[in-house]
């Protein structure tokens, strides 16, 4: 894919940032032993509440979910930010924010305990995240500025 | 492009290499991030609880071996059911409720479950005694269902019924009772079954008028039977973590206790219905009567008896007390030296002779604070009990929060370096958990104060009731001296404070306590 200049700088900050943002979240939660996702899933709102209580107040099964969400999110943050498997990490993330997003969807007529910071009518900041993460997966920059540009390099060597 | 016109046989370029790790400095820059996130981190954890070692309760105590315990209750309406029900035994008649209600409510099929996973206290009720029929028939039938079945279920033998408390508390298939009469009965039962060797769980308050109060102190103590009052907050997990933080002089000096009950509506301001199969045929109206002064037979009075003083007393004994016995557990407050208290009959002008708002304030110039009670008809504002103090104020319901003070003396250094934000939660106790937490980050802060965390407890719920009863229970088979509790010490100064405090309302004037002579003057 052919990229104008600004093209490709764009992209990669939008990259970066976002790699910046989940792997910053997700090394804090890692490097903080009593963080838990509890009190967040607990005030979930929208049709998808019930299940996010259930993951909170099953002690097993809120364990998988925080090391899923930590790992996951510095592990996807690292491999933007480096571009590295680039492709499999933003749908990764997307995924992640689309539960965000479900445990707490800024519909009309939900409130949380957690308040907001701006106003929102469908779409949040999460939703937008995710959107610019389907930006990153549509138009892949890592093979130009990122370890899959060495990755693939060395596989052109060796052919 | 620029990389289209890179040539293979060339191999790795410089460029290759500085666009392929053009994110190691982003790298560098998040590691440093990180570092001071952490170092934030332990600087808290470490500042914050340094030196704080609360005693955290550790779990459900285990049930002392010994003969399964004979038990007759003497009162078995509202509050006997429910402690029935903490020992394992409910009408089976309810039982069908809850499972009905349990097929389409998941509330009460974990409610209809905890109570079926109960453990067994390895008690037998024998017995039971109350001046109504529907009641004591009713207790019969709880106390027969020993399978904690639906009425299509197996029963074992049913209690006998009594028609007096002192037949009961005669009665050789009784070791120990339980008394949940209304207030101006307490004592009486206590002395009999005191009298007759009985061990006893009373409810609160321990007394009506008080005289009494000194007789079954004495009674209770000559015959050294195994006492417990009934205040059932004894139990609470975080007032048990309060006493231990208040030890280690976490939040310094206190000067003022604010304690209070809401109550904005009629169950609460005690206008309970009334039961349509209530008759003076249904109802030993003269043992309901008992010491009182003499009243036609009046349903109301019989089952509103808190609504008079001629039964009742009123908020100072009724609901004051367990505010007042869970800051005697946490603090040994002990008999205040003066009680001052007003309020009104301001709301339910429904014929009551008990204020429905009060106010009271007892001082304790030995201890230099002042305990305050205010009663209210208004719920919304959610009104733990505050304990204020020179370096920190302490808000305790079942669970436990600690808010640093801006003029503290002890946290004065970690305010200035910002470690503590006044006004903030600084950390909490949430029953269930084996720790207390530093609250550190925004999101904590926030939740910890709203009390969202709490909502849902970790492991086991466990009735509090049934958890006094234990106690009481493990007491008895243990058979060497020990008391629960609340024994009849700490039920001493629990009536002698509401009495003060009642007294001082109906003269309008304070009252004082005379250590050396024990009398209130």
């Amino acid at each position: 894919m052919q990229y104008s200049k600004t093209g490709l700088v764009s992209l990669v900050i939008l990259r970066m940032a976002i790699g910046w943002h989940f792997f910053y979240e997700g090394m804090v939660k890692i490097l903080n032993p009593a963080w838990t996702s509890k009190a967040y899933l607990l005030d979930s709102g929208g049709i998808f509440k019930s299940l996010f209580e259930w993951m909170a107040t099953n002690s097993k099964v809120l364990l998988f979910t925080d090391f899923l969400n930590e790992w996951g999110l510095a592990l996807i943050g690292f491999s933007l930010l480096t571009g590295w498997f680039t492709k499999f990490s933003s749908i990764s993330g997307m995924l992640l924010l689309l539960f965000y997003y479900l445990s707490h969807p800024a519909f009309p007529g939900i409130e949380y305990l957690f308040p907001s910071d701006g106003s929102y009518f469908i779409i949040n900041k999460t939703l937008v995240e995710l959107f610019a993460l389907f930006v990153i997966y549509s138009f892949p920059t890592s093979h130009i500025v990122g370890i899959e540009r060495l990755v693939v390099k060395r596989k052109t060597q060796s052919q | 492009m620029s990389d289209n016109n890179q040539k293979p046989k060339k191999g790795i370029s410089r460029r290759d290499v500085l666009a392929g790790l053009a994110s190691l400095p982003l790298l560098g820059a998040l590691g440093y991030g990180l570092y001071l996130n952490s170092q934030d981190r332990k600087k808290y954890s470490a500042d914050i609880l340094h030196n704080i070692k609360p005693v955290i309760p550790k779990g459900i105590p285990p049930l002392v071996e010994g003969p399964e315990l004979r038990l007759g209750l003497v009162g078995t309406g509202g509050r006997g059911r429910y402690i029935m029900k903490a020992l394992g035994f409910v009408n089976p008649a309810r039982i069908d409720e809850w499972n009905s209600n349990a097929a389409t409510d998941k509330y009460w099929e974990e409610y209809l479950k905890e109570f079926r996973n109960q453990e067994n206290l390895n008690v037998k009720i024998t017995a039971v005694c109350d001046v109504f029929d529907n009641n004591a028939e009713s207790g019969m039938a709880a106390g027969a269902n020993i399978h904690r079945n639906g009425t299509n279920g197996n029963m074992g033998d049913a209690p006998k019924r009594f028609l007096t408390y002192q037949e009961l508390c005669a009665s050789p298939d009784v070791d120990a009772v339980i008394i949940a009469t209304p207030d101006h009965l307490h004592v009486p039962v206590v002395l009999e079954a005191a009298r007759h060797g009985k061990h006893v769980y009373c409810e609160k308050p321990l007394s009506w008028t008080v005289p009494e109060t000194f007789e079954v102190r004495k009674v209770v103590k000559d015959t050294g039977i195994v006492f417990q009052l009934g205040h059932q907050g004894r139990q609470t997990e975080s007032y048990q973590v309060a006493r231990s933080l208040i030890e280690q002089d976490v939040i310094g000096k206190i000067s003022l206790i604010e304690v209070c009950t809401n109550r904005n509506d009629p169950n609460g301001a005690w206008v309970y219905d009334i039961d349509p199969a209530a008759s003076e045929q249904t109802i030993d109206w003269k043992q309901f009567i008992g010491p009182a002064p003499w009243h036609d037979f009046s349903l109301e009075r019989f089952f509103r008896w808190r609504c008079w003083w001629d039964y009742s007393t009123g908020l100072s004994g009724d609901l004051f007390t367990h505010e007042y016995d869970a800051l005697n557990q946490i603090l040994d407050l002990g008999i205040p030296h003066s009680a001052m208290a007003s309020g009104g009959i301001y709301f339910y002008k429904d014929g009551r002779t008990v204020p429905d708002v009060l106010n009271m304030a007892f001082e304790y110039p030995d201890k230099d604070l002042t305990l305050l009670y205010s009663a209210t008809l208004s719920s919304e504002k959610n009104r733990g009990k505050s304990i204020m103090a020179h370096d920190a104020w302490m808000e305790l319901d079942e669970t436990l929060t600690v808010y640093p003070d801006r003029s503290s003396t002890r946290y004065r250094d970690q305010i200035k370096q910002g470690i503590i934000e006044p006004g903030k939660p600084l950390f909490s106790y949430i029953p269930g958990q084996d720790r207390i937490d530093a609250i550190t980050t925004p999101t904590e802060k926030y939740f910890a104060g709203r009390g969202l965390l709490y909502t849902y407890r970790d492991g086991k719920a466990v009735d509090t009731t049934n958890l006094h009863l234990r106690e009481w229970l493990n007491c008895i088979r243990l058979n060497n001296g020990a008391q629960p509790s609340c024994d009849i010490d700490q039920a001493f100064e629990e009536a002698i404070t509401a009495h003060m405090g009642t007294i001082s309302y109906h003269e309008g004037r304070r009252t004082y306590w005379d250590k050396e002579k024990e009398e209130i003057v």
